[in-house]
This record gives C-alpha cells, sequence and structure tokens, in this order.
C-alpha cells in the first residue's frame, strides 16, 4: 500500500559528519601553531565549541590554558597566543593592544587568530590600521553549522538578526550562503529553492555564486527543497508567548545550545544540572513538541510504567535478575533521572504558568492575534506597564499590539510610550527608535485612519465583502498586514471551537489552537502548490521579494520518490523559535515529509527583543 | 635522463632540439586563427594570454572600439600591451588589462591611415614603425620619449612592399623595404638602394625578411624558395639553402645563440615548420595547429593554441655531455658519477681517465653549465650532482659558478612554472640580469615570489625587498585609485556600490570606503555615502567602535536629527558627571525639536527635570537615586517612606493616577502597615479596582485583611475575589447571581466533590439553567 509507505518517516542525513569536519579542521588550524599555546575563546563560542572539540581534544593538540575573551589586560606566560574568535571589529581592537603592549614591554610572542566562520576584511583593515598586521597570522575556521539535533542546524550567531534587519549590515549573508554551500557539497544538492525576503535573496544569490564557482557534483540529493525565510516576514509568531514543552524550556529557562542549565529549584538539590535537550533524551523526545498541559499527564503515566519496569525485579530468580540489571537497569535508572528532571521542570511551569496573571497574558495575546476586544487589551498592556511586570514582557505586548493592528494610533502610542518610559527610564528612547525602524511599534500614519473606516464599513456589510475591503486598503498602506494576512491564510481559526490540543488538528496547537505560526504556513502552502503561484496577494502584503529556483539536478526530478525528496530543508534567517519548529515537525508527520531547520540562532520573544535594546553601548 | 637527446635532430654540424616549455592553461575554441597576438621575448607576457584572449574579444565585438580597428599587438619593454589602432593612436595597457594612456602617431599617419605596422625593440626602448596609406613610414624609436621621424619616399613603390623590416645600426633606426627584388635601406636622410651578395639569380621577389635578435643578421626568403642568410649590414653573405617550398611562410625568424655554431633561420608555413643552416639539408617539424613564432636570443619560441615550445641549437656544453659515444671530459664525469651511485669501482676508471688528462675542472664546468641550459629539474640535478661529484676530487676549484648556478636554477625553475608564465632560459636570464626579472615579476603583482627571490638571492635591500615594497604598496594605493577614477566622474562603476546582491564585493565596498574616507574631504564623503546604504551601513559600522564622533558628523551632515537625538542620549548614558549628563540630554532635546520630535523632546526634558531632582534628594535624603526611572525612583521614596517626594514626582510629572494607586498599594503592602492602606483605600475611590488590594493581601498571606476589601470588588471580579481570599461559597453565590456559565465553571473546579457536595449540586443546577438560556 502506498499509502502508508508515504506516512513513514524519511530516514534523516547524518549531520554529525559536520561536527566532524569543523573538528579536523580545528585540529589541523591549532598545529599550524606548533608547540604549547594559551588559548583564548570569544564567549558566545565556548557552548558551541564544546560540541566540537573537548578540553581533552584541545589539550591533545598542546592547548595549554583556555581563557575566555574578556576584552581585558591578560596574565598569561605562554609564548604564544591563539585567539578563537567571531570577526568583530572590538575584540581584534583588543588584540591589537596586547600585541601593541607586549611590544612596548619588550616582549616576543607568536600570535594566531583564528576567525570563525570566516574573515572579514574590516577585521585585518583594524589590524593594519593598528600596525600589528605583520605580527599576527590570521586563519578561518570553517565552522559554519552546528547540528543541534538529527532535524535541527544552527549557525549560532545571534547577532545576525541585529546586524543584518537593524543595523543594514550584510557582512553575514555570505557566511549563510557559504553554510548552504556546506551543506550542498557534503550532502549533495537540491532540487528547488523557494525564498521570501529580501536577505534569502541574497543570500541565495551568494550561494548560487559559490555553486558557480565550486565545481558541480551530480550527486544523489539527500533533500529535496530548499525554503529560506527572513524573520522580518514574520515577527508575529517569535513574540507569542511558547507553550509547547520544548518552547517553554526556553522561554524560562533559556537552552543554550542545545543544553540548559536547570536550578536548585527544579532539580530539587542543591545544585544545579546541565541537561542536554535533544532526541537522544528519550523521556524529551516524547514531550518536547506537546502542548505543556498534556506534559504532566504524560510524564505521570511514564513515571508509573517506570515503577511497573523496576517492579518486574519481584519474583525474579538469580538468574532472572542478573539478566535485568545487565540488561535493563541501567536504562531505567537513565530514564529515572531525565524523567525526574522532566517532572520538576514542569512543576515549576506549571507553578509559573497556570498562575492567573500567565493566564490572563495568554488571553490578551489571543485577544490580540484575533483583534478581539483591543481595548481591553490596551488597558491590560497598560497595567502590565504601570506595575513593572516585566520590561520584556510589556515591551512584547506593545510590539504584538502594534503588529497586529497595523500600528497604533497616536493617541495610544504616545501614551503607552511615555508611561514604559516612565517605569523602565528614558534610555528606551532608543530602543523606540529601534523598534520603530524594524516596524514592530509604530504609530499610524494620518493615512491609515483607513482601518478605521474600514471596521466601521465591516459592521456594515457581511464578512466577506470585509475581506475584501481589508485586502484593498492594506495594499494601499505598505504595512504589517498581519490582519489581512490573518485573513487569506486563515491563520487564527474561529473561536469557540473547542480545541483538543492532545490530537492537534493543524499547527495551531503550538498556541494552544489560537494562532497558526505565519512563516510557518508560508511553508506549507508553497510546499503544496510547488511555487508561489496563486499567493500573489499574501507576497504582495508580505513586500514581495519571493523567489522560487529550480535546481540544476532536475534529472532527478523522474525518481523523487526517494527519502531524500521528502525532506525539505528550511532556514531561517534572524532565527527561528521552538514553537515553529515543533509545528514544521508536526506538518511534516501530517505530510509524510521531514523538515531539517537551519537558523542562524534558536531564538524565542526575549533573544529577539534584547537584541534591540539599546542600553549596552 | 637516458632520453635527452630523443629530441635532438642534426642540422649540418650542430644539432637542434624543441623542448616543450609547458601546455597552455587557456581555452581558446578555435585555436589562434583569427587572433592578433603578440609575445614579448625574453619569455615575456606569455603568461597573460589570457589578456589578449580578453582583447581579442574586444577586437571582435567591438571592432570599432573607440575610434578604430586595432591593426597589431606588441610588448613593451616593461610589459604594458601596445595597441596599434588604424588611424595610428597608440593604446598603452598595463598587464592586467588596464588602461594606461594612449598617443598617436601624427596627423599624416591618421589621415592616410595605417597600413601595416611593427613595433620593435633597441637600446633605446620599444619602438613603433608604420607603413601608411601614402606607403610612407614614419616611425618612433622610444615610446616612452615620443619623436617622431617620417622617413624619405621609396622610389618606384607602388603598392604596399613584398615585406619590410626595421633595423638598428650605428644607434639608428632604419627601415629595409623590398619591392619586387630590389632592397631600399631607408635611413634618416636618405633612401639607399641595395643588393645582398650572391643573392640566387633565379628570385625576382623577396617574399618575406628578419633580423636576428642582435639586429647582426639578416634572412630573405625569395619567391624562388631559396632562404639568404647574411649579415644585416649586406656585405657578408653566410648560405643560401634552398626551401624548394614556394608558397609565401606566415612567418621567419632567425634561430641563434650566443656563440652559435652556423647561422640558422626557422621558416613557418601551414602546419609545417622548416629550421635551415649552412647545409643544403633541412629540419622539417609537422605542426598541427596555428602556430607563432617568437624569436629570442637563444632560439625560438613556438606558441600554439595548446603548446608553448622552444626550438633552439644544442647549446655546446650540453652537446659535449650528451651527444652519443661522446669521451668529453663532462661525459666521462657524468658517467663516473651514474657509475658511483650503482656502488661500480668503473666509478674510478672514468675518474681516473678525466685525471690523466687533467681535465677533471674542464669536465666540472662543463656540467655545470649544461645543467643551466636544461630544462628538465631532474636533468638539472643529475648534472649538478656530477659536478658536485668531480668536484670532490679538485683541491682548489673555485666553488662560485657552481653555486650560482644553484641559486639561479631554482629561481628559474620557480618563474618557469606556469602560474608565473616566465619561461626564460639561462642565457636569457643572465643577459636580463636579475633586476630586470624582479621589474617583471612586481609587473604581474607577483610581489611575494619577487620577494623571495629578492631574498634568496641575497640581492642588496635597497634593490631587492625593498624596492618591491615599495611597488607592493603603490599598487595597494592604485587599486583604490582605479577604483576610485570613474566614480569620480560619476561613471558606471558605481555599480559595485548600489549592486544590491552583490555580496562578495562587500570587501571592495570596504576599501573603497576606507580610501575614500581618507582621499575626499568629510563634506563630500558623506554626500557620497548617503546613496549607498550599502557602504553607508559598513561604515557606520565601523565608526561605532573606531570613531564615534565621525558618527555624529555624518548625521548632521544628513540633517538627520532623530538619530543625533538619539546619539546624545547615548552619549549621556556614558557619562558619570551629573552636569555632562544633563548637558548631552539638552543637546538630544535641541536636535529633538528640530526633527519636530515633541514626544521625544519633551520626554528628555522631563528626564533633566528628574535627574535634578534625584541629585537634590540624594544630597538631602542620602538616598541612591540619580539614574532610576520615574517608578523605580518613587518607589524607593515610597519604601523609606519619604511620601511627600514621591506625591510631588506624582504632580510633576502627570503620573497617570493608576501607577501611583499601584505604586502606593505595593509599597504599603510591603511594609505590611496595613492599616494606612485600608486609610488609602478609603481616601477616593480607587482607579485600578479593589482586586488588586485582596491579591495583595493574599501575596502577604493575610487573609484578614483581604477580607476587608471583598465587598467593594466589582461585580464582575466578585467570583476572583472570593476564589483568592478562598471563599468558595461566596464564590459560589456570586457567580449564580451573574448568571455566568464560565465562572460557574471557574468555581467548579475549585469545589471538592466530597466537601462541597451540596454546593456542587447547586453549582451544577445553575450551570444547567444558565445552559438553558
Amino acid at each position: 500500500m502506498a499509502h502508508t509507505e508515504w506516512r513513514d518517516a524519511p530516514e534523516l542525513p547524518d549531520f554529525s559528519l559536520l561536527k566532524r569536519l569543523a573538528r579536523d579542521q580545528l585540529i589541523f588550524l591549532l598545529e599550524q601553531l606548533p608547540g604549547k599555546k594559551d588559548l583564548f575563546i570569544d564567549a558566545d563560542l565556548m557552548s558551541p565549541l564544546d560540541r566540537i572539540a573537548n578540553v581533552t581534544i584541545l589539550k591533545q593538540h598542546e592547548v595549554d590554558k583556555l581563557y575566555k575573551v574578556e576584552l581585558k589586560p591578560i596574565v598569561s606566560s605562554s609564548d604564544q597566543l591563539c585567539f578563537l574568535i567571531r570577526p568583530r571589529i572590538q575584540t581584534v581592537k583588543w588584540i591589537s593592544d596586547l600585541v601593541n603592549a607586549d611590544k612596548v614591554a619588550g616582549r616576543f610572542r607568536r600570535y594566531k587568530i583564528i576567525f570563525t566562520p570566516q574573515k572579514f576584511y574590516a577585521c585585518e583593515t583594524v589590524l593594519e590600521e593598528q600596525g600589528v598586521y605583520g605580527d599576527v597570522t590570521t586563519d578561518e575556521w570553517n565552522f559554519y553549522i552546528l547540528p543541534l539535533d538529527d532535524d535541527i542546524l544552527s549557525l549560532e550567531l545571534p547577532e545576525f538578526f541585529r546586524d543584518n534587519f537593524l543595523e543594514g549590515d550584510q557582512r553575514w549573508v555570505t557566511t549563510a550562503g557559504s553554510a548552504l554551500h556546506l551543506l550542498q557539497s557534503v550532502y549533495g544538492s537540491f532540487s528547488k529553492v523557494y525564498g521570501i525576503g529580501r536577505c534569502a535573496k541574497m543570500v541565495y544569490e551568494s550561494w548560487r555564486e559559490l555553486m558557480e564557482e565550486g565545481e558541480q557534483r551530480t550527486r544523489q540529493p539527500e533533500f529535496a527543497k530548499v525554503f529560506l525565510v527572513d524573520r522580518d516576514v514574520d515577527f508575529v509568531t517569535p513574540l507569542c508567548s511558547q507553550v509547547v514543552y520544548e518552547g517553554l524550556v526556553d522561554d524560562l529557562f533559556r537552552i543554550k545550545c542545545g543544553t540548559v542549565e536547570l536550578g536548585p529549584d527544579v532539580t530539587s538539590s542543591d545544585k544545579s544540572i546541565k541537561v542536554m535537550l535533544n532526541s537522544q533524551d528519550k523521556v524529551f523526545s516524547e514531550i518536547r513538541n506537546e502542548h505543556f498541559s498534556n506534559v504532566f499527564g504524560f510524564l505521570s503515566q511514564k513515571a508509573k510504567n517506570l515503577q511497573t519496569a523496576y517492579d518486574k525485579r519481584r519474583g525474579m530468580d538469580i538468574q532472572q535478575m542478573k539478566a535485568f540489571v545487565s540488561d535493563e537497569l541501567k536504562g531505567l535508572k537513565q530514564e529515572h533521572r531525565l524523567l525526574s528532571l522532566h517532572i520538576g521542570a514542569s512543576e515549576s511551569m506549571m507553578k509559573k504558568k497556570t498562575k492567573q496573571d500567565f493566564q490572563e497574558l495568554l488571553k490578551t495575546e489571543h485577544s490580540l492575534l484575533e483583534g478581539f476586544e483591543i481595548r481591553e487589551c490596551i488597558t491590560y498592556i497598560e497595567e502590565h506597564i504601570n506595575r513593572q511586570v516585566s520590561m520584556i514582557d510589556s515591551l512584547r505586548l506593545l510590539c504584538l499590539l502594534s503588529i497586529t493592528e497595523n500600528g497604533l494610533l497616536s493617541k495610544d502610542y504616545r501614551s503607552l510610550k511615555a508611561q514604559y518610559l516612565q517605569s523602565y527610564g528614558i534610555k528606551h528612547l532608543l530602543t523606540f527608535a529601534n523598534l520603530r525602524q524594524l516596524g514592530l511599534l509604530e504609530e499610524q500614519q494620518a493615512g491609515e485612519t483607513l482601518t478605521v473606516m474600514e471596521s466601521k464599513v465591516g459592521k456594515l456589510v457581511n464578512d466577506k465583502t470585509v475581506g475584501k475591503l481589508t485586502d484593498a486598503f492594506s495594499s494601499l498602506a505598505k504595512k504589517s498586514n498581519f490582519r489581512a494576512l490573518s485573513k487569506r491564510l486563515a491563520l487564527v481559526p474561529k473561536s469557540g471551537e473547542e480545541y483538543d490540543l492532545r490530537v492537534p488538528r493543524d499547527m495551531a496547537y503550538v498556541f494552544s489552537g489560537a494562532y497558526i505560526p505565519l512563516s510557518c504556513k508560508l511553508i506549507e502552502q508553497v510546499l503544496e502548490r510547488d511555487g508561489w503561484t496563486g499567493l500573489e496577494e499574501v507576497t504582495r502584503m508580505l513586500n514581495g521579494q519571493e523567489f522560487a529556483v529550480t535546481g540544476g539536478s532536475s534529472s532527478s526530478e523522474a525518481r523523487n520518490k526517494t527519502d531524500a525528496q521528502r525532506i525539505v530543508l528550511v532556514m531561517f534567517l534572524g532565527g527561528c523559535t521552538f514553537s515553529e519548529i515543533s509545528a514544521l515537525r508536526f506538518l511534516g508527520k501530517e505530510r509524510g515529509c521531514r523538515f531539517v531547520v537551519v537558523t542562524t540562532a534558536i531564538t524565542n520573544s526575549a533573544r529577539l527583543l534584547e537584541a534591540l535594546l539599546d542600553n549596552h553601548a | 635522463m637516458a632520453f635527452v637527446t630523443a629530441n635532438w635532430n642534426p642540422l649540418g654540424d650542430a644539432f637542434y632540439r624543441k623542448i616543450e616549455l609547458y601546455e597552455m592553461g587557456w581555452n581558446l575554441k578555435d585555436g589562434l586563427r583569427d587572433c592578433l597576438v603578440a609575445a614579448a621575448p625574453y619569455g615575456g607576457p606569455i603568461g597573460e594570454f589570457c589578456f589578449i584572449t580578453l582583447l581579442r574579444k574586444i577586437v571582435s565585438e567591438y571592432s570599432f572600439w573607440k575610434s578604430g580597428v586595432v591593426k597589431q599587438l606588441g610588448w613593451t619593454v616593461s610589459d604594458d600591451l601596445l595597441c596599434v589602432q588604424e588611424d595610428g593612436t597608440v593604446l598603452v595597457y598595463d598587464l592586467l588589462g588596464g588602461f594606461k594612456r594612449h598617443f598617436s602617431m601624427g596627423n599624416e599617419v591618421s589621415q592616410s591611415q595605417v597600413l601595416e605596422t611593427k613595433i620593435f625593440h633597441s637600446p633605446y626602448g620599444t619602438g613603433v614603425a608604420i607603413l601608411t596609406g601614402a606607403l610612407r613610414f614614419t616611425l618612433a624609436t622610444n615610446i616612452d620619449d615620443i619623436k617622431l621621424r617620417r622617413l624619405p619616399e621609396v622610389p618606384g613603390l607602388q603598392g604596399a612592399p613584398s615585406c619590410w623590416a626595421v633595423l638598428t645600426q650605428d644607434r639608428q633606426s632604419k627601415v629595409l623595404v623590398a619591392n619586387g627584388s630590389h632592397l631600399f635601406v631607408l635611413d634618416n636622410t636618405a633612401c639607399t638602394p641595395v643588393t645582398p651578395p650572391g643573392l640566387s639569380p633565379q628570385a625576382s621577389s623577396i617574399v618575406h625578411m628578419c633580423v636576428s635578435f642582435s639586429y647582426k643578421y639578416l634572412a630573405l626568403l625569395t619567391d624562388s624558395g631559396h632562404v639568404w642568410m647574411g649579415t644585416s649590414n649586406l656585405k657578408e653573405k653566410l648560405s643560401e639553402v634552398d626551401t624548394k617550398i614556394k608558397a609565401p611562410p606566415k612567418q621567419m625568424a632567425w634561430c641563434r645563440r650566443p656563440k652559435s655554431q652556423q647561422p640558422s633561420a626557422v621558416v613557418m608555413w601551414d602546419g609545417l615548420l622548416l629550421v635551415v643552416g649552412e647545409c643544403k639539408e633541412t629540419i622539417q617539424y609537422h605542426l598541427d595547429d596555428d602556430s607563432i613564432l617568437v624569436p629570442e636570443l637563444d632560439g625560438v619560441r613556438i606558441i600554439s593554441g595548446t603548446h608553448h615550445e622552444l626550438l633552439q641549437e644544442v647549446p655546446g656544453a650540453c652537446e659535449e655531455i650528451f651527444k652519443i659515444a661522446s669521451m668529453a671530459p663532462g661525459a666521462l664525469l657524468l658517467e663516473a658519477h651514474k657509475e658511483y651511485e650503482k656502488e661500480s669501482q668503473k666509478a674510478d676508471e672514468y675518474l681516473r681517465e678525466i685525471k690523466e688528462q687533467s681535465l677533471l675542472s674542464e669536465a666540472v664546468r662543463q656540467c655545470v653549465e649544461a645543467a643551466g641550459h636544461e630544462h628538465e629539474p631532474e636533468t638539472q640535478k643529475t648534472l649538478l650532482r656530477a659536478a658536485s661529484f668531480g668536484k670532490c676530487f679538485l683541491s682548489n676549484f673555485p666553488p662560485e659558478q657552481f653555486v650560482s648556478m644553484c641559486r639561479d636554477l631554482r629561481v628559474l625553475n620557480a618563474v618557469r612554472d606556469y602560474t608565473v608564465g616566465i619561461p626564460l632560459s639561462h642565457t636569457q636570464f643572465k643577459q636580463m640580469t636579475i633586476q630586470v626579472l624582479i621589474d617583471r615579476l612586481v609587473y604581474r603583482k607577483l610581489y611575494p615570489l619577487a620577494i623571495e627571490v629578492c631574498r634568496y638571492l641575497k640581492t642588496p635591500e635597497y634593490q631587492g625587498v625593498s624596492r618591491v615594497l615599495k611597488y607592493w604598496a603603490c599598487y595597494k594605493v592604485c587599486v583604490c585609485v582605479y577604483l576610485f577614477t570613474p566614480l569620480k566622474k560619476k561613471n558606471y562603476i558605481l555599480i559595485i556600490f548600489v549592486q544590491p546582491y552583490c555580496m562578495p564585493s562587500c570587501m571592495l565596498v570596504y576599501t573603497v570606503v576606507m580610501y575614500l574616507k581618507n582621499e575626499l574631504n568629510r563634506g563630500d564623503f558623506f554626500m557620497m555615502l548617503r546613496n549607498q546604504p550599502v557602504a553607508l551601513s559598513l561604515y557606520k559600522q565601523f565608526c561605532k567602535h573606531q570613531e564615534q564622533d565621525t558618527l555624529k558628523d555624518l548625521f548632521n551632515q544628513d540633517d538627520d536629527h532623530e538619530e543625533l537625538g538619539n546619539f546624545y542620549v547615548k552619549a549621556s548614558y556614558k557619562e558619570q558627571r551629573l552636569e555632562a549628563r544633563i548637558a548631552h540630554l539638552q543637546s538630544a532635546v535641541d536636535e529633538y525639536y528640530k526633527a519636530k520630535n515633541e514626544f521625544s523632546a519633551k520626554t528628555t526634558e522631563d528626564e533633566m527635570r528628574l535627574l535634578r531632582f534625584q541629585r537634590k534628594l540624594e544630597e538631602e535624603k542620602g538616598e541612591q537615586l540619580v539614574g532610576f526611572s520615574l517608578h523605580d525612583t518613587m518607589t524607593t521614596l515610597l519604601s523609606v517612606g519619604l511620601h511627600k517626594h514621591a506625591e510631588q514626582l506624582y504632580k510633576d510629572f502627570r503620573v497617570p493616577d493608576k501607577r501611583f494607586w499601584w505604586l502606593r498599594l505595593k509599597a504599603l503592602a510591603e511594609k505590611e502597615d496595613w492599616e494606612e492602606l485600608e486609610k488609602f483605600s478609603k481616601s477616593k475611590k480607587s482607579p485600578i479596582g479593589y482586586l488588586p488590594f485582596v491579591e495583595v493581601c493574599i501575596k502577604h498571606h493575610n487573609k484578614y485583611e483581604a477580607r476587608k476589601y471583598v465587598s467593594k470588588v466589582t461585580l464582575e471580579q466578585k467570583v476572583k475575589a472570593h476564589l483568592a481570599v478562598g471563599d468558595v461559597e461566596g464564590a459560589a453565590e456570586a457567580a449564580i447571581e451573574r448568571r455566568n456559565e464560565s465562572e460557574i465553571g471557574t468555581v467548579l473546579s475549585r469545589c471538592s466533590a466530597t466537601t462541597d457536595h451540596l454546593l456542587v449540586e447547586r453549582l451544577n443546577r445553575a450551570k444547567a439553567t444558565v445552559a438553558k438560556k
């Protein structure tokens, strides 16, 4: 039966190969500086590095001491210093100062800078300007991609979002292009590429250039399709509170590089524990995509099963006991440990999240998504600000309000902003400037009283006409158009209907049935239509910049029933959330395909907004 | 090794060999057909063929490119490319195809057009000779110092002469013209008819001529197929050979080397190459491809679409050593060394034989010299090893020759590599000198190799390394200039700036930006950036870390008052001193007003007031306040009991009532001052309702106080309030009263089936009634 065959998920390629490649290159680079050396590592490279090469491996290659780059004077007695850094001007400046200080002190050392994932010309210019270009050697460690899990690949570049979308600095575009090129050269070419967004387009261009330069390989492709999407195409999704287990863990405890540190209150011991969260963790892999309201029940069932498994011991004879201890006990113990951790985590989650505050917060979010009772929402947000509940959450609600409503009325905009500044200080004037630049928090322009008119007209005519009117109005004002998009793509299911979160019927379950992530919906639609045809309206509201390209290996189109043809690579430029990943996993299950997510970094509402604060200078 | 002689061909007493230098890396579709090709001597710009190809493209695609058809290409002594156009304009390009300059060959030329052109080299530099449509010759001996000379008329010349060549004699450039069987020498003043001594009488016309590399010898090819060779002053005949081919050749060149055994020339027809010498016989080579000949000091290079070869008379030393059954000392020494390597006692016999004739030092010298003439590194090594072996048996043999040969060969092998593409022979190298070689590497932008060569050959610093570095530095600047020049003219290369998706050019943009920054005055520079978003954002990024003040100027230039305001706000946070901070904020206020952003301006003014207020209180009360937000300031004031001051802020800063109530509420609960809280609740109607009062009390675990406020809570929030204080019955009452299904549901979920049995029933009943409606 073809049908059942369709349903089983295709095998994913082995991404650990990427780790091995990165490790080998790093070792090669370290060996370029023979002898004992001290290694300075950029703080944000520490965790990714740990996943590639641990301290033991580094020591094997004559790394003496490890330091974190702190942009302060150093104490190192080594004659060889090696710096493993991201290509940032600041860090390079700091290294130049070190070198110059050594020169003044008449100290001779050898310096080597390893930039990862690539060198930027600006950094070399700084070296040149500071007069140390000849004193240091530089290298590139092409560590583009860190596989966080079987289906999550991360560039680990959180700054991509701010640099690219706020500062208009396009340096990282080539990095993303090279990452795709790397995937392509290791895992074969792609048959089709879709994308939306300015940055996506540039990444594709840069990737294509690399393809043209490099040799063509006619290998059986391991991915069918690639989808590139800019974060600024969909800001709503990352601004929503996450309610899927993995997303919630990220929101609450912050998952860093696939690892979460659970504090003493969770572990119910006196120390915190670091836990790797990925598909290797059997307990976690079963609950990661579940709505958190289901998790507790699931875990208690699991605990019962575990107990039964332990209970098997009773009434065993010696022989059986021996077999039990050697075969099962270790697994059970492991499961036990993980289970207790996750129970601890979900307990503290429940404590925080079932409280009324959180319920109201969710209710407000859902009202905003639905465009329902906006006044009440504004009052709620006002109170939220006035009570100084949470700096980031308030900002998040403000942005959500602005995007879903196509900007705030001048009166509201000013009063909310003023209140926010009273609560959190005037420095947030800069934050607001940034938010406005990105279109996250805006004031409605005079022309946009259209929407007011629209809602008035809307009361007079039926639903269908409203839809048409909305479209017409939104195409007039080049704005976020969330409401119109939401109607056209049916992002918000009709309210009032019961939504059984245990048996999700669509991707909306990741937001308690209130909203289907726009980004994921776009992907679904485009894959279904095999292109953008029929979505012209939508793309116009998203400011265009969509593209679809058929890859070189069109000959393989004929035999596209292979597993590989059912694997879709989705690249998020500017970060993606765990909720989106869960939604895509759900979509994959529904469609009998698998999604591999490549992202510049894992993000969530807090990270997104923190990147736009300007209090660090 | 064994086949060193495999490609040798005897001609008279001498041997000739053709060695492959390297395969051509270019991808020419139809070989060299329809190409204008120029190649310079001394292994000159051959590597730059790609450029020529490129040029060919230009020539074919834009056949009247700029002003005219390109008639001739040629290289100068300093590796520049000359393109002579039909109208006599000569364009000069550098090796990388960059346009350098142009000059004209005079009015007369441009009027009567160029018929033929020859580019020649003399001790005075590179010259250009032109035959015009009016059948007159115009000549410039040195293109770097142009002095045009118009040569006298050739008598009886009706059409284009059958052939001509440029000679350099008696420190003067002359033109040798053949018109039928007549030969004329043209110099500055006169046209002298000349006759080559002993030219075969069958000839009715001279169809081709060539002058040797040194300008000493002349070869003429007649229509009868005879090649006449003699001195270029036409006083002596060296030989005359019948090629038996009457077709006009494509090219003819001298194939000589210093101390040649015999004069010889190479004549090329389609698919055939002929070497003629003194004897009757000739050597014939078959050619697969269209080729061209490049005369060299010690041979002829043959360039085709696929190959690059050198044809030369086998040098004396090589011949001595490798000739079959040679008994020359060098050959014996080589043999001895071979045996020695095989650990055979014959080595000793050979060596003895040389020593007996006391020719060992001669043998060593021969081996060293031959090594220099060999192209294969393996052969070179074998010869040098033999030489070194022989040296062991000599007590006072001067080492210089051996050492310098080793060094020279190392350098030559490096530059002969096809990536460098300078296939110099040792003879040429010695003639050309190391200085020139380094210049050539520099012209090719091979700075690192040039430096390595200098270091290896221990060239004095000022001539070597530092000179190369100087060129390199100039080049770095030049790259910028090159990019910049068209920019200034607002020309098309601006594309590099605006191409939106051209990412790899980021570095290029950066280079240009950094260069322009130093080159232009600030105003112009900023104006330019303004239209280049990519460049601008790159530059901003740079300024953020390196030059904060520049950023300010940048905004200033753009009249971006909004950004300037933001800039000052940011700056204010870096100041420790309050006065400086306020000063920055004042600047921000001014800018915001200019930007017509009243909101920001007002807010900033408020901030200044707040700062002053905080400072004052800090001084008076010793509370840490400066830098707090308004909210935090009030919280602090309330918590330490400075109600009056908090109240003042409330009034001064138009704090909304709600906020103030929340603040008071929280502060009082924090201090558990329940009495004051009650008073406060009664002071006037609460703008935030009374549910917060209930909740705040519960938060501080005071149910008793909480109950006090339950009755005051509005109807909508009653259920919540009752539940908050744990009064399920009250909640049930309120819910039923309000007939609200979801509220009844909420209460139900809080009831336990066992204890509140009655209540549950009641609620269920109420729920049913509500649902019915």
